[in-house]
């Protein structure tokens, strides 16, 4: 019997990946043989992803459903942008954007915990409304700030750091961030993090300090969004508030979704193939046409939920499903000590999100074995 | 004279204006088994979320070990080292058998690692991890689980499930183990050899045990005292049989 | 005088977020799902009546058109998009809803492109005012006004005293109960959608007479403001939605005289709905419920 089961080769794929991917492309794009193009796209999918891993926390793990995930990065974007404009003349590019990581990420952090607050007395669907509400409230006050500030709504010009190297550092951040979650999940803290999402009550009863951990996930991920916000100024030449609204909040949201509650590869995958269509659909459709792309994007999200979650699909699910068909390619290692405890399923996860359940913890999970007894006379 | 581990003293709580529980005395002594029984809506689950933290009492206080911990939170109390299972099962449906009692032992003294450690992966964090899985597999081994435990939780039968929340429950290492009906569903073989796993885990574990219980075989087989309630007021106290063979008490579980 | 012409223009505003805010509001209390398409039904109602204008050229036919319009396909993007989904988690059918937001908006935009089409309810010359003595106040002012006080009244009464809408306050008490005495609730849910929709109609029919611009995203802010005012009066509750819709019509129209504060409209609302939610975590007039442990 293995001792140590949770060091799985799943577990570190990605950081394989990822890192050779940094150095093959990096090595590529300083002897010049990357397009421009793609340093961008690369440049937007490290964003991305760090974004989509950064929210995985908040909803996939802890379990609350946040809106305004945009708005701690219009934070970073802002703050920290500022501090590598203002300083970069004087210290350098690099040393400039590594101050402007460690500022945007520290205030988005400090906006995390002041959203995360309400967090602790709100749930589900108010929760949701309030982390909109925020998002909604940091780009309005930046779209009305004074010119001289944060330009207002003309945009805040920002230092566009030298696109051969750009997306190395943030295919570095990606890492950091990947660590980061990963380890947090993978230990005696994310065991509690999770446990607050399946059972609020069973994990207060067991001790579980509920308020730390909301605030510290609520802080961890807004940290990472706002350093993506700096990335997100470093590689354009100005910000522009508007892009920081719901939309795009949301945007971020589907990535997680599609790649599955709780699942972070997924979430990469998903971010990366969503922002690698964005921006390539982009140039094929141009003028009137790009909202073809919004509408195949739009059918193909209600298509995957609507196949992944209706209850009346379900046998199909089961006969039909990606995993089943792989494990007749390859030989099945499925065996129960890999399963993957850290992953959700939707129809089992007693969702805090619903709106009339705000003072309660959760939602009687219905599964076979308990039969509900909410109506039993004694309370 | 053992000392006595929980003491409730007038104890009561009023929702609006009914009084779901009142005057409630209570005195349960160490390694005591202790019943709590009462037809339904007699308010022991009630009695329950008071001492666990979930309801804060109207009146009265409860000490435990002599320490006042009336109006405390529900994680502070657990710290303080009462520990619960629910009526309605409540564990970490995502998660397999052994996780849930992981997060069970999370708390504990001898497994501290901080955050910072846990990201950085220092060695205290594998030293940790390595503990908590042996410390975990030895509970479930008490309660019988030990095979079952990367199933994921969501998977067991019932009786089971029962089983893993007493799990769960005893790996915050409590002084007070509250018990909400924990042969519920079970069949009258479960049932038998929960009584053992009950007895054996309050010898082995030296825990003082509250139970809800509606299976009065269980309750007069296993409880050295018990408590019967009805609208949530004590009807009669001590020893099971002569507790319930008070005409109060027979009379509010027959009717009439 | 001022202070009275702000104060009814607040009003006003407040009928035409009322209207939305109760789709949600209806929804959210008898299906538990936020449907957050629920603007862009405003959205199709306005280029319905776009359409009719530009062939009929009356605004009322205009209405009509719209009103069905809208409740047909609030209905159907019941029964194909939310109703296979019945049972499935709250995240899973709010993402979907999300999902249907974007394939209306980009629907219309494949249609009817990107810029913008002007309505003229009342002629290039729009509706003109009314005076009132010394007040002197716009006639669409007072149209949304009358118009929405009326329907909310008939609204609140159809809930009360017909068998349906008892049905709908059963439905959304308890499902299970409502299904076991007999009520046909799939029937409630899509009637709860088409008279959502229906609402959504005129509110684009009001908003469109004060500003005649339509673009595909018509009704997204005014969707997300009247969700809030929705949340504000407490999710779920008829009445809570009523008086949200004031409650931001009346901000959102007082911040927009008051020098300086326009610009901040947008923050100053949805603070007000933090502060709100704060300290009533279930808005103004929303039911306290608590789990059973």
């Amino acid at each position: 019997m293995k001792t140590r089961k949770n060091v799985k080769p799943t577990h570190y794929i990605n950081y394989v990946v990822i890192t050779v991917a940094a150095i093959v492309l990096g090595i590529l794009s300083l002897v010049g043989a990357l397009p421009a193009s793609y340093q961008i796209i690369l440049e937007n999918i490290a964003i991305a992803i760090t974004l989509a891993v950064s929210l995985s926390m908040v909803v996939g793990f802890l379990g609350e459903l946040s809106l305004g995930h945009a708005g701690f990065m219009c934070v970073g974007a802002y703050l920290g942008g500022k501090v590598v404009y203002v300083l970069s003349p004087s210290i350098g590019e690099i040393p400039a954007l590594l101050l402007g990581f460690v500022v945007g990420g520290i205030l988005a952090a400090i906006c995390g915990i002041i959203i995360g607050l309400p967090a602790l007395r709100l749930r589900g669907d108010y929760l949701a409304i309030v982390t909109l509400a925020f998002g909604e409230i940091v780009w309005s006050l930046f779209m009305n700030s004074s010119e001289e500030s944060f330009g207002g709504a003309l945009g805040m010009p920002t230092v566009r750091i030298d696109k051969d190297y750009l997306f190395i550092i943030a295919l570095v951040v990606v890492l950091i961030c990947l660590a980061v979650t990963q380890n947090l999940i993978r230990s005696k803290h994310g065991r509690a993090i999770t446990s607050i999402r399946d059972n609020e009550i069973a994990a207060k009863a067991t001790g579980i300090n509920v308020t730390k951990y909301k605030l510290a996930v609520f802080a961890i991920s807004a940290f990472f969004a706002g350093v993506a916000g700096v990335l997100l100024a470093s590689s354009n030449y100005t910000v522009q508030s508007q892009k920081f609204n719901y939309n795009y909040s949301i945007e971020i949201l589907v990535m997680v979704v599609l790649g599955g509650m709780g699942n972070i590869n997924g979430s990469i995958i998903a971010a990366a193939l969503i922002t690698f269509l964005d921006i390539k659909l982009q140039t094929v459709l141009t003028g009137e046409l790009a909202v073809m792309q919004d509408l195949v994007y739009a059918l193909i999200l209600i298509v995957i939920v609507i196949y992944n979650n209706a209850p009346g699909l379900k046998a199909f699910r089961e006969k039909y499903n990606f995993k089943n068909l792989l494990a007749k390619v390859i030989k099945d290692k499925n065996d129960p000590s890999h399963a993957r405890d850290d992953e959700a399923k939707w129809d089992r996860v007693p969702t805090k999100i619903q709106m009339d359940e705000v003072l309660s913890v959760d939602v009687q999970v219905k599964s076979p074995y308990t039969p509900d007894k909410a109506e039993k006379g004694d309370n | 004279m053992s000392k006595i581990v929980l003491k409730t003293e007038n104890l009561g709580i009023s929702f609006g204006g009914l009084k779901a529980v009142q005057n409630l005395d209570l005195e349960i002594k160490e390694k005591q088994l202790y019943g709590l029984v009462g037809p339904n809506g007699a308010g022991k689950t009630t009695v329950f979320n008071m001492i666990t933290g979930v309801y804060k009492p109207t009146t009265g206080r409860f000490l435990l070990d002599g320490e006042d911990l009336t109006g405390k939170g529900q994680e502070a109390i657990n710290h303080k080292g009462i520990a619960r299972t629910f009526q309605n099962i409540r564990l970490f449906n995502n998660m397999t058998v052994i996780r849930n009692v992981l997060v069970g032992l999370h708390n504990q003294p001898e497994f501290k690692c901080s955050m910072v450690e846990s990201i950085f992966r220092l060695p205290r964090h594998f030293k940790t991890e390595k503990a908590m899985r042996e410390r975990a597999k030895e509970i479930l081994r008490v309660v019988g689980l030990e095979d079952e435990r990367n199933n994921l939780s969501c998977n067991l039968p019932y009786g089971k499930q029962r089983k893993l929340e007493i799990a769960r429950a005893l790996a915050t290492n409590p002084k007070l183990l509250c018990l909400d009906e924990p042969a519920a569903g079970m069949n009258p073989n479960e049932t038998a050899e929960l009584m053992d796993i009950v007895r054996h885990i309050r010898d082995q574990f030296n825990v003082t045990i509250l139970l809800i219980e509606h299976d009065m075989k269980f309750v007069s087989g296993l409880c050295d005292e018990i408590t019967v309630l009805n609208f949530g007021t004590v009807l009669a106290q001590g020893k099971p049989e002569v507790a319930l063979s008070d005409p109060e008490v027979i009379k509010a579980y027959i009717g009439g | 005088m001022e202070i009275i012409e702000t104060i009814i223009n607040g009003f006003s505003l407040g009928g035409t977020y009322a209207m939305i805010a109760l789709g949600y509001t209806m929804v959210y209390g008898i299906a538990k799902m936020l449907n957050f398409a629920h603007g862009d039904i405003i959205m199709v109602g306005g280029y319905t009546l776009y359409v009719t204008l530009a062939g009929m050229g009356n605004p009322i036919m205009g209405l009509i058109l719209a009103v069905l319009v809208c409740t047909l396909l609030g209905v159907t993007v019941e029964k194909v998009a939310y109703k296979p989904l019945r049972g499935a988690s709250p995240l899973a059918v709010l993402i979907t809803a999300i999902g249907v937001s974007y394939l209306l908006q980009s629907l219309a935009q494949i249609i009817f492109t990107s810029a913008p089409r002007m309505v003229y309810v009342g002629g290039q010359d729009g509706l003109g005012y009314v005076t009132i003595g010394d007040l002197k106040i716009q006639t669409h002012i007072i149209i949304t006004l009358v118009c929405s006080v009326v329907i909310m009244v008939v609204l609140s009464l159809f809930v009360k005293y017909t068998k349906t809408g008892r049905a709908m306050i059963a439905v959304s008490e308890d499902k299970g109960a409502a299904q076991l005495m007999g009520i046909n609730v799939n029937m409630i849910i899509t009637i709860t959608f088409a008279i959502g929709s229906a609402l959504a109609a005129f509110a684009g029919f009001f908003m469109l007479m004060k500003s005649p611009s339509l673009t595909n995203t018509l009704g997204a802010m005014p969707g997300i403001k009247a969700f809030t005012a929705a949340v504000i009066g407490g999710i779920g509750s008829i009445p809570g939605a009523m008086l949200g819709g004031l409650f931001i019509g009346m901000i959102e129209t007082v911040a927009q005289v008051v020098p300086g504060m326009g610009a901040y409209t947008i923050a100053i609302e949805f603070l007000v709905l933090i502060i709100v939610l704060l300290v009533r975590p279930t808005g103004i007039l929303g039911k306290k419920r608590r789990e059973k442990v």
